[in-house]
């Protein structure tokens, strides 16, 4: 996928008239510190979760805007896909979800001192959102502080 | 909505003093949503990091995407996948 001429017509269209939000002013890390020091989150748009730990994500209108911290630990194909979107399809995710949340591929980073860590914890939430402004003001402040107490200095967002 | 979603996080993380880089499946989401950095990839919804069971590729595609880092600004930076 690259533009919008890319994408089917019944898609575009939509797309062209949503009121995209952005962000502004542009917020700039210097990114002056060597990745070989840097601590990584893993930030994934799947709504991946834990199945018997973390409550399910709900189809609400709007869309659902709460998220679940999954430790670094965890195991990846053990992970609930609780994305609502029928606009994909789920076949690379349910095989592999390294495709939609990178973890085994940041350890393997680490190992190799690409990446001097990962994070104690990675973040998940739902990226199907038509209207994020309760996300932007109630979940995404909580996901910065969380990361700050983490000692993170580098994230990599991953939509599905 | 995905693209944009992460792309709006990102700006909320960098705000705080965290570097972000984004992945985008959307280019043309990415230039309106003005995420700090951006690597579009060329992949179909549903695969942002390229193809299941190929750990090569989807590393290829973080190691663009933290590349990325090492830009001195300012942004909004969007850069293309080279495979």
């Amino acid at each position: 996928m690259a533009d919008f001429s890319d994408l089917p017509l019944a898609m575009r269209l939509p797309l062209a008239v949503y009121p995209w939000r952005r962000v502004d002013p542009v917020p700039w890390v210097p990114g002056s510190k060597p990745l070989t020091h840097a601590r990584v989150a893993l930030i994934t748009s799947a709504a991946l979760y834990r199945p018997g730990i973390d409550a399910p994500f709900e189809e609400v209108r709007g869309g659902d805007s709460s998220m679940r911290w999954l430790p670094d630990d965890v195991v990846p194909h053990t992970l609930a896909v609780g994305h609502p979107s029928h606009a994909f399809d789920r076949t690379p995710v349910d095989r592999d979800r390294n495709i939609a949340f990178p973890l085994d591929r940041l350890h393997e980073m680490v190992a190799q001192c690409v990446v001097g860590s990962a994070a104690s914890r990675h973040v998940s939430f739902n990226g199907s959102m038509t209207a994020p402004g309760r996300f932007l003001r109630h979940t995404a402040p909580g996901i910065a502080a969380g990361l700050i107490q983490d000692r993170v200095d580098t994230a990599i967002l991953v939509p599905i | 909505m995905c693209t944009q979603s992460v792309g709006l996080l990102a700006g909320a993380v960098e705000t705080v003093g965290i570097r972000t880089v984004c992945i985008a499946l959307v280019r043309d989401v990415a230039r309106r949503v003005r995420p700090p950095r951006t690597l579009a990839v060329p992949f179909p919804f549903g695969a942002p990091l390229g193809c299941a069971g190929r750990p090569d590729v989807q590393l290829q595609v973080l190691r663009q995407a933290l590349a990325l880092l090492a830009h001195p600004g300012p942004g909004p930076l969007l850069a293309d996948f080279r495979a």
